[in-house]
């Protein structure tokens, strides 16, 4: 038979199988076929600027000038204190992306196919969080852009902002597991949507990322201080140079020591939805 | 020795249903297993776990000499599948998704490219090989979906349903590439809810409903089960319908049965075609014209319903089919 065995498959010395080189090679021929995707449909890419332009602009000139942060209502103070509030909100939106993502593989018979295959187990999930992440950084540049014209200014050396920016990017990729799990778990990508969604609100609302926390009723002001979110929020804050003068640090030890929080927060979420996914993944059924 | 693919006892319950309800199949080396049965027979179960996708509850399963659930990924490298839906990435190319597919079953980037040209020539998809394969017709991505099944050239393949949907001409392309496939050597297994693709592509038929195997032999071997061939005889003039059923009673080996409405005659008989002239010529002696005479063998249509007392496909389902397609 010539052509379906052909010659190239009758060459074919196929690899070893197992192993870590094997996960990072299958994750990133993986990553690249969802990135691929995105440059195909970037649409997904645009909309997923608007809104945190749009929260930008409102929160800046439509809030701001009634918001007071440590007792000062210029609002260009409030713009300072806002953006990092609006960037650590945006990163988590992924969990959205990558949930209705792996949904609609499932949906298509794709996750089948993948399963099919002699592949490492958590490629699936790890190529699609890579690929998130790409995309969770594309966002956090042009809104980064955004944020500058609209006056924010980083105050503590670039090297602490990148500090920032990479705390801000592991929070996304951590949110992208849950948005994994999220996907595996659900019927349809349209539920995986809202379903990775609905909890980002009050999860993002109920924390330092808009308003300082110390005003809020004292049930509330304890979740946003030990709030995952909010850790990440202040160590941004912190790592920019965005905190004003006069601003009161909350006593709880994420809020006294934001970078270790954010970090350890991130991992923990990492090894977590990571774990449970993978585990989702070996028994999905479409 | 067992089969390139070999089941045993296998048992898989969903809730209260018993999706497999002790499976046992053995498919000998480069033969096609047809496991015909209509929807919810536990044709699809019955591949997704000899596949590793789903864990039986019960039962042993060894496809290529590799046990399924000790060792599923080598399983995996030696198994091509090809799903109820065509399960490509429809935002990829043809020749993107052929790589992407090799290189995940761990060949090497130049192999896997070089692999995706051969397929996509061979499948008639070289002028549409760069476009998306959103832009795709159903055959066409059918026909890639195949492809994408076929990138080692695995010894055993799984083909569920590989033609639901397509109209006759795609199904009759597909068939084509199945029989070169079978003859080069591999092994299949192939379901199916039509009964003429049994018939046409598989050495053997495993007939499957409400999770067990109900029947298993070849085509003709079934057919023969369901009771013989027979004669069937349209008389010109109704009023000659009585002298016709006395000449078949003559030839057959049972009841005759009279349809008087359509002026037909039926009757069991052995013999074949000689004995179909001998009929001609009876009738004729008597002086009786005939509007039509045919030797019928049962179908595997009258195999089903002989064998699970409902046919294969429900008249709904066909309707829906057919106002589908």
């Amino acid at each position: 038979m010539s052509t379906l065995g052909g010659a190239a498959a009758g060459t074919v010395t196929p690899r070893a199988l197992g192993g870590v080189g094997q996960s990072v090679r299958d994750s990133l021929v993986v990553a690249k076929r969802n990135l691929i995707r995105m440059a195909r449909i970037p649409e997904v890419v645009i909309f997923g600027l608007i809104q945190p332009i749009m929260f930008v602009v409102l929160f800046s000139y439509v809030f701001g000038g009634s918001i007071a942060v440590g007792g000062n209502t210029d609002p260009s103070t409030y713009r300072q204190f806002l953006m990092a509030g609006i960037f650590a909100q945006t990163v988590t939106f992924a969990t959205a992306g990558a949930g209705a993502g792996i949904a609609d593989d499932m949906h298509k018979g794709l996750i089948d196919r993948f399963r099919s295959l002699p592949m490492a187990r958590g490629a699936v999930l790890t190529g699609r969080t890579l690929a998130d992440l790409v995309q969770t950084a594309l966002t956090l540049v042009v809104l980064a852009v955004v944020a500058v014209i609209v006056g924010w200014r980083t105050h503590a050396g670039i090297p602490k902002a990148v500090a920032g920016f990479a705390l801000l990017l592991l929070l996304g990729y951590a949110f992208s597991w849950i948005g994994a799990l999220i996907g595996l778990s659900v019927r349809t990508p349209e539920a995986a949507t809202s379903g990775g969604l609905i909890w980002l609100f009050p999860l993002t609302f109920i924390s330092n990322a808009f308003v300082p926390s110390d005003n809020m009723p004292m049930v509330l002001r304890n979740i946003a201080e030990w709030n995952p979110f909010s850790a990440t929020v202040q160590a941004a804050r912190q790592l920019f140079g965005n905190l004003p003068d006069g601003y009161p640090v909350p006593s709880a030890w994420p809020m006294q020591h934001p970078v270790w929080a954010s970090l350890i927060w991130s991992v923990l979420i990492i090894v977590a939805f990571r774990t449970l996914s993978v585990r989702k993944y070996r028994s999905a059924t479409a | 020795m067992p089969g390139a693919i070999f089941a045993e006892g296998l048992v898989k319950t969903f809730g209260d249903v018993r999706a497999l309800d002790g499976v046992d199949l053995d498919v000998p080396e480069g033969t096609v297993l047809g496991l015909l049965g209509p929807n919810g027979a536990g044709k699809t179960t019955a591949v997704r776990v000899l596949t590793t996708l789903l864990k039986p509850d019960r039962g042993t399963a060894v496809v290529a000499g590799i046990d399924v659930l000790k060792k599923p990924n080598e399983v995996r490298r030696a198994i091509g599948l090809s799903g109820q839906f065509a399960a490509v990435d429809e935002y990829l190319t043809g020749r993107e998704n052929l790589r992407m597919v090799g290189q995940l079953y761990q060949m090497s980037a130049r192999d896997a490219k070089a692999r995706a040209g051969e397929l996509l020539e061979r499948f008639n998809l070289g002028d549409a090989a760069d476009r998306i394969a959103k832009t795709y017709s159903g055959g066409m991505r059918r026909r890639l979906d195949l492809a994408a099944a076929l990138v080692v050239s695995p010894p055993v393949m799984f083909m569920d349903e590989p033609t639901t949907g397509l109209d006759p001409r795609n199904r009759q392309q597909l068939w084509e590439v199945i029989q070169e496939l079978v003859a080069g050597g591999t092994t299949l297994l192939l379901t199916t809810q039509y009964l003429e693709e049994a018939d046409h592509l598989a050495h053997d038929i495993a007939v499957v409903d409400h999770g067990r195997v109900i029947a298993r032999g070849t085509s003709d071997a079934l057919k023969a089960r369901t009771g013989g061939e027979r004669v069937e005889v349209v008389v010109h003039a109704p009023e000659h319908i009585g002298v016709a059923d006395e000449v078949l009673r003559g030839f057959g080996k049972g009841d005759s049965k009279i349809e008087a409405h359509t002026r037909k005659v039926t009757v069991p008989v052995s013999g074949g075609a000689k004995l179909l002239v001998e009929v001609i010529r009876e009738l004729d002696g008597r002086g009786i014209e005939i509007d039509d005479i045919a030797l019928r063998r049962p179908t595997l249509d009258d195999v089903f319903i002989s064998l699970t007392g409902h046919a294969a496909v429900s008249e709904e389902e066909q309707d829906r089919k057919e106002a589908a397609s």
